[in-house]
């Protein structure tokens, strides 16, 4: 059994992914394991809300045996993943427009905590600002290539636009990140 | 400045709020419940995660709604399949009532593969579907939409990421998905557009072509104009549309122009005039326009509609299904007591919502459209065979019949294999019954499936945003949209090298057959419906222009024309309706052809303005300031008020463009 659970762990994801297409449950179950810190460290770069982080990851969990029954290994298996949770992250963002809910802020976290210091404070509600004022493909971009550290050729793939977007849209960030800290200065 | 970026890096990384044990339990509790629904394998066994509490409630709904997504989730599949001649490159056909099936643009350098599929599988993942209260359908709340869309406008697309792709079109298919980014103005934050995944079907520019190199060019017609719809759409709501989302041929056969009507029996008459290209002065248009025959209102044939409707729960939207409600009440009163109308419905409220009614009788037909509910995720298997059977047991000796497919992109039709769709649609086709697209809303477009489906199905692809659309769509072109006049119209111009050193076609790069295509009665091509127009325009460049862009051979054989006046020669091929063989129309180019008429320049203005907002490298010195200038010219009668519509959309294209362009 541990000897299993040791070379599940070695086993790369495009072959587990590929087992687990084919019904293989244990390979799915080392797969999600694996992965679900991943699913839900990015749901939460793109939406800013532990709430809405949760419940994406839970959805996204729920439907991955469905999508990987498609999996074809023609990407690896982080870039199709960090795919899939951007679309549903899309998904969410349109579902909370037709709620006419903001969908375009990013952040509504709950209120800080009192015992929270006052520096994490400060470091969060900068955040929130930067953020917000990035717009939605901005703030997926900089959640693949800051967040997830992904090239920007990564990052490419799994927004499904060119590097040179990528690239732009990096510029424009560090623009108005720099807009951002002339105003601050005043 | 690196500063800045890090600080945002080292937030972003700092961990999340953790997502607490009991929620990763039950996310990994879900995920094992739907790997046991999907695979039926026992429960429990070794290394899958356990849980105390078991929670999977809402996952066997999900894996149900996934099982139906798959189905069409790479369109890239679908549109490559419909290409009937393999050549180099797989390109997406558009159509509307003409359409090739096939792609293979002469230059295009990328071997055979689905446009723009970086990675497999990118379906958005369906949640909990929201119930939302649908918005009353009436027309004052959608233009207040349109409107308050609008209102942020002047949001500023990177300027430089234009002059960035070399040639405006090649790589930039992607750079448009940059332009979507709005930017805020000064101190505010303006709402940026929603992230979309919206897949544009488009090639690469047409070059210029050296005419002792390749003195023919074959192209199959177009009467699409979607394209236009969706750039007037992403203008209004202040950004420049996406490059790979312009297509010319569909901008400037969005205009309705008065070309002579055919004369006798002919489907249709070409016109041929010649002019000076307005934005280079060493070289000259040639446009070709080809009017339909006008239909005969009073004896056409009953028509049997059937509506099959997307009512999935992202159709749940006031420019979606309401719009869709609104335009199919606008199409009742165009049509004849004898003509009948049936409704089904996918996903959601799924099934027969109407079975074959007169369509005279507008209060049952309007109670079944009050009926739709957008929301759910029921299985819309065997949605389109479906319809097509409604419409078999609607069909009668001598009727047309048409199913319109209207939706926002999600094709999750219920048939797994995109060839056997493709199959399906092409059969029926065969057998009479044409199927027509109308999308509806912006974000998840899926263009490329969309005008793949009607391509096959010989229907109409079209792209609906207003109830003003609409209205164009369905009830001004109702008639040619399913009437159909001739099929596989295709188009070759062979040009004299004694006169045209160098020739352009200007748009429908994703119509370009192969020379010997056009011989081939096989080689499907577009068709064109009753009173249609298409037209399409030339860039010509004399022997002796110094315009010209490549120098003449130094040991180049020398020509022998038969006529040294002639510019060219135009070639049409087209089947008539139920007829395999095609009839060949000729006719020479000459440059006495008429000159531009305000048809002519306006239509020059708009191929203009097209490659203006694609960057085109063939317009150097012609800015947006005299696109306006010579469309204004232009205006002629505009009885619909099109073509000012189109000088305002250029006017707001020049300010977003100059919002944008660097300091």
């Amino acid at each position: 059994m541990r000897l299993i659970s040791v070379m599940r762990m070695e086993t790369p994801d495009e072959t587990l992914a590929l087992a687990a297409a084919g019904g293989d449950r244990a390979a799915f179950a080392a797969l999600v394991t694996r992965h679900y810190d991943r699913i839900h460290a990015l749901a939460w770069r793109l939406t800013g809300s532990a709430a809405d982080a949760q419940d994406l990851t839970q959805d996204i969990c729920a439907a991955l045996p469905a999508k990987l029954a498609g999996w074809r290994a023609e990407a690896r298996f982080t870039t199709w993943l960090y795919r899939v949770v951007m679309n549903a992250a899309h998904d969410l963002r349109r579902r909370q427009m037709t709620r006419s809910r903001a969908a375009d802020g990013w952040g509504d976290w709950e209120i800080a905590r009192q015992d929270e210091a006052s520096t994490e404070r400060e470091a969060r509600l900068w955040l929130e600002d930067a953020m917000a004022r990035l717009g939605p493909d901005l703030r997926d971009t900089v959640a693949l290539v800051l967040g997830e550290e992904l090239t920007q050729a990564e990052a490419a793939k799994v927004l499904g636009v060119s590097e040179g977007t990528v690239a732009w849209r990096m510029s424009e960030v560090k623009k108005r990140l720099r807009r951002m800290a002339q105003e601050e200065a005043q | 400045m690196t500063d800045d970026l890090d600080r945002l890096r080292a937030a972003l990384q700092a961990p999340p709020p953790a997502p607490g044990s009991q929620a990763r339990m039950a996310a990994l509790e879900a995920a094992m419940k739907n790997f046991d629904d999907l695979h039926d394998a026992p429960q429990g066994i070794a290394d899958a995660p356990r849980s105390s509490e078991a929670s999977p409630k809402r996952s066997g709904l999900l894996s149900g709604v996934w099982t139906m997504l798959k189905p069409l989730a790479r369109p890239g599949v679908l549109a490559a399949s419909t290409s009937v001649v393999a050549a180099l490159a797989a390109v997406v056909v558009f159509s509307p009532d003409w359409m090739p099936r096939v792609g293979a643009p002469p230059l295009a350098p990328q071997p055979a593969a689905a446009p723009e599929m970086p990675v497999a599988e990118p379906e958005a993942v369906v949640v909990a579907t929201p119930q939302a209260k649908m918005a009353p359908a009436s027309e004052a709340p959608m233009m207040d939409m349109v409107a308050e869309e609008s209102a942020p406008a002047l949001a500023s697309p990177p300027a430089q990421s234009r002059a960035e792709a070399p040639t405006g079109l090649a790589e930039d298919a992607a750079v448009g998905a940059a332009i979507v980014a709005a930017v805020p103005m000064e101190g505010e934050i303006a709402p940026a557009p929603p992230a979309t995944t919206e897949d544009f079907a488009n090639a690469k520019a047409n070059h210029v072509k050296v005419t002792a190199e390749e003195p023919v060019s074959t192209f199959s017609i177009d009467v699409d104009t979607a394209s236009w719809t969706v750039i007037r759409q992403s203008l209004n709501a202040g950004t420049l549309p996406p490059a790979e989302a312009v297509r010319i041929e569909e901008m400037v056969n969005y205009f309705p122009y008065a070309y002579p009507a055919p004369e006798g029996e002919a489907p249709f008459r070409a016109d041929v005039s010649v002019f000076e290209t307005p934005w280079n002065a060493g070289t000259r248009l040639v446009r070709i326009g080809l009017q339909g025959r006008l239909p005969a209102i009073a004896d056409r044939p009953a028509l049997n509609l059937v509506f099959l409707i997307d009512t999935s729960g992202s159709m749940d939207e006031p420019a979606k299904l309401p719009l869709l409600k609104q335009a199919l009440r606008l199409t009742l009163p165009q049509l004849r007591p004898e003509d009948q109308v049936a409704i089904v419905a996918y996903a959601g409220s799924a099934g027969v919502v109407l079975e074959p009614t007169a369509a005279g009788d507008t209060g049952a037909v309007s109670a079944a459209l009050d009926r739709l509910q957008a929301g759910g995720g029921t299985a819309g298997a065997e949605g389109l065979t479906l319809a097509y059977e409604v419409a078999a047991r609607m069909a009668g000796d001598g009727e047309v019949s048409r199913v319109l497919l209207a939706t926002d992109g999600d094709f999750n039709l219920g048939i797994s294999d995109p060839s056997e769709l493709i199959d399906l649609i092409a059969q029926k086709r065969e057998s009479g019954t044409y199927l027509s697209v109308l999308g509806f809303g912006r974000g998840n477009l899926d263009d490329v499936t969309m005008q793949a489906l009607a391509q096959n199905g010989n229907g109409l692809a079209a792209y609906i945003d207003t109830a003003q659309e609409a209205r164009k769509v369905l009830v001004d072109q109702l008639s040619g949209a399913l009437f159909p006049l001739a099929n596989d119209v295709k188009v070759q111009v062979e040009w004299n090298p004694a006169q045209v050193a160098e020739y352009r076609l200007i748009g429908y790069e994703t119509r370009a057959l192969n020379r010997e295509d056009f011989n081939n009665d096989r080689v499907d091509a577009g068709e064109i419906g009753a009173g249609h127009q298409v037209t399409a325009l030339y860039e010509i460049t004399a022997p002796e222009s110094p315009a010209r862009l490549t120098d003449p051979l130094r040991y180049g054989s020398e020509p022998a024309p038969i006529d040294a006046a002639e510019l060219g020669f135009l070639r049409l091929r087209y089947k008539a309706p139920g007829s395999a063989d095609s009839t060949l129309i000729e006719a020479p180019i000459t440059a006495q052809n008429a000159p531009a008429d305000a048809d002519a320049r306006f239509a020059a203005a708009i191929a203009g303005f097209g490659q203006l907002l694609t960057g085109s490298p063939y317009v150097q010195d012609w800015d947006w300031a005299d696109a306006i200038t010579l469309a204004e010219g232009a205006r002629g009668d505009d009885p619909f008020g099109y073509r000012v519509e189109a000088v305002n959309l250029m006017r707001l294209a020049q300010s977003l463009s100059q919002a944008l362009s660097p300091r």
